[in-house]
């Protein structure tokens, strides 16, 4: 990024001349150009590297009381709720905070499909994102085990066992995974390591992610490109600044509304028992971000399919750039993919709906459905719509929508003049 | 080969030079990869004595072995002729009653799904044997698969009786 910044104290240009950091802040954190009609829809990029330093903050410190060990762990994480100073409001945000971070990746994630900000020239983008998105779930798996409730032991049985579908090296890996014979100690040691290691590793691929940004720019709700310098940008300091502060702070209230007045709504009940080898919960429910990919994996009659499609549902993500054939980016101007999109977004909410449901009867016919949908949506409807698809006409500019008959006529004429 | 620049030493060198480091970068990950497999302490509490004498017809119990539960079940008549009489031709995963047990009064079986490692529930499902709660699959009175997402019969652990009243499993 080219800065026009120029250090003024003798301090300041002492070491921008040795490691030009402050000129690389000021350039991505307060002259870059931004398009000017962002909506709040684009503030959750910001919220969310504000979910990924809570928790990050939140988790080192939670670090500090807990044990990783079978017999301990439960115990450990009664001992941060009852007897060390604030630990239930650490635990609280911690656990609440992973909720928040999955609400925020989701709506992140659709803001993305609706505007079409995944296609050239910001495919890297958005698959660099797939990548943070695959990290988030198994960090968040993890990080659900650590208690090591009959909800933890449980879902680490079931998920691990997901390997165990691999021809031939099955079992073997599964052993491996384990560290024995079945989920125990050595698991959950490692999952710890892990659990601590992947936020570092997210870090590491979110500033590759806004890095990638920063070379093509924000797409915007028109989807058209913007001339950099033009008056279609504005500085990011102080316009999004200000706007990203704005919606973080609604986004805190809502944070803190569950961190403090219903903790434990978005948890299961059954993670407040001990895990227990012996005895399997009625219903095995995941946490409730990963719900649709687990009707999609229960909707499968087949063990070794259901985890094919389960893992092909995320992977798929990562192709959307080529499958979306349309070179009309935004979806304010593609009204049958507009459609589209509302009931491909319904589906996924469908699926989330029956993942927490008993795998039988109605519910295992609709999962089929509803499964084969989601895969529709990115095998048939995206690929066929680029060419069948009449778009409406692009604005010329990301003004031209906002201005009234008169300013537009004027400003033709001036054009022409 | 015939147009290519000749092979030269500084070639030989570059060959052999990434060669031995893909070979010591091999070498340094066995042990990496190979600390997460069972480790000896593990492997030590590999077999399990139970006492069986209590356990009267139509009743089970569940031992651990290897942190697995095991399921020792004395089954009825009624359980063995039903699990006898199956066809062949019915099971997912076919095999004969006499091939899952060593005294067919007798019915030793890790409690472990097949399918994702729940615990199935005794006296359940529609064939009167074991059901999975977690993703609905039924076994038989022989621990067979019949019906859901479970690719194998209840797997059988090497087990012996050491007498009329004592299983080793393990």
């Amino acid at each position: 990024m080219s800065t026009d910044y120029k250090p003024q104290s003798a301090v300041a240009k002492w070491i921008d001349k040795r490691l030009p950091l402050i000129t690389l802040f000021n350039g991505h954190l307060m002259q870059y150009p931004t398009p000017k009609n962002l909506n709040y829809w684009w503030t959750f990029g910001g919220i969310l590297t504000f979910c990924l330093v809570t928790q990050i903050i939140t988790g080192l410190v939670l670090a500090m009381h807990y044990i990783a060990d079978a017999d301990l762990a439960f115990s450990s994480v009664e001992h941060i709720m009852r007897d060390v100073n604030y630990g239930w409001l650490l635990r609280y945000i911690h656990a609440n905070g992973a909720s928040m971070f999955f609400i925020a990746v989701y709506i992140h994630m659709a803001r993305s499909l609706f505007y079409g900000s995944y296609k050239e020239p910001r495919e890297l983008i958005w698959i660099i994102g797939v990548f943070i998105f695959l990290l988030m779930i198994a960090t968040a798996f993890m990080g659900y085990v650590l208690p090591w409730g009959q909800m933890s032991f449980w879902g680490a049985t079931v998920i691990t066992n997901l390997f165990s579908a691999i021809p031939v090296f099955g079992e073997s890996i599964t052993n491996w995974l384990w560290g024995g014979y079945s989920v125990g100690s050595p698991l959950l040691t490692r999952f710890f390591t892990l659990h601590y290691l992947l936020p570092f590793l997210i870090f590491g691929l979110v500033i590759l992610h806004v890095w990638a940004l920063h070379v093509p720019g924000n797409n915007n709700p028109e989807g058209i490109d913007v001339v950099q310098g033009s008056q279609d940008t504005v500085p990011f300091h102080p316009h999004y600044v200000v706007k990203d502060v704005f919606a973080l702070l609604v986004f805190m209230i809502i944070f803190a509304g569950f961190v403090f007045f219903t903790p434990n709504l978005l948890g299961h009940t059954d993670n407040y028992i001990q895990a227990n080898p012996l005895q399997t919960p009625e219903h095995i429910v995941p946490e409730w971000y990963f719900l649709p990919f687990y009707a999609i994996l229960r909707a499968i009659p087949d063990k070794l399919g259901g985890v094919i499609m389960m893992v092909s549902a995320i992977a798929i993500l990562a192709f959307l750039p080529w499958l979306d054939t349309s070179k009309v980016r935004s979806a304010k101007y593609r009204p049958l993919f507009k459609q589209f999109y509302w009931i491909f977004l319904a589906n996924f909410l469908l699926l989330g709906y029956l993942g927490a449901q008993p795998a039988e009867g109605i519910y295992v016919i609709i999962s089929r459905i509803a499964t084969i949908y989601y895969f529709v949506h990115f095998i048939i409807i995206l690929p066929v719509l680029g060419f069948v698809e009449k778009t409406k006409p692009l604005p010329k500019s990301i003004s031209e929508p906002v201005l009234s008959e008169k300013e537009r006529a004027a400003k033709a004429a001036t054009a022409t003049a | 080969m015939s147009d290519s620049k000749p092979v030269t030493r500084r070639n030989f060198l570059y060959i052999s030079t990434a060669a031995f480091s893909a070979a010591g970068a091999a070498a340094i990950g066995v042990p990496l990869v190979s600390q997460m497999n069972p480790d000896a302490s593990v492997k030590a509490l590999a077999s399990t004595e139970v006492d069986v004498s209590t356990i009267v017809p139509g009743q089970s119990i569940t031992v651990l072995w290897r942190g697995k539960p095991v399921f020792i079940r004395r089954r009825t008549e009624a359980e063995i002729t039903e699990a006898k009489e199956v066809k062949i031709e019915d099971l997912p995963d076919p095999e004969i009653d006499d091939n899952r047990v060593q005294n067919p009064e007798w019915l030793v079986m890790v409690g472990i799904c097949t399918h994702l490692g729940c615990i199935p529930l005794g006296n359940k499902g529609d064939y009167n044997g074991w059901f999975c709660p977690c993703h609905g699959s039924h076994y038989d009175t022989s621990g067979r698969i019949r019906k859901g997402p479970a690719p194998t019969n209840l797997e059988i652990p090497d087990y012996v009786f050491l007498d009329d009243n004592t299983i080793k499993i393990g």
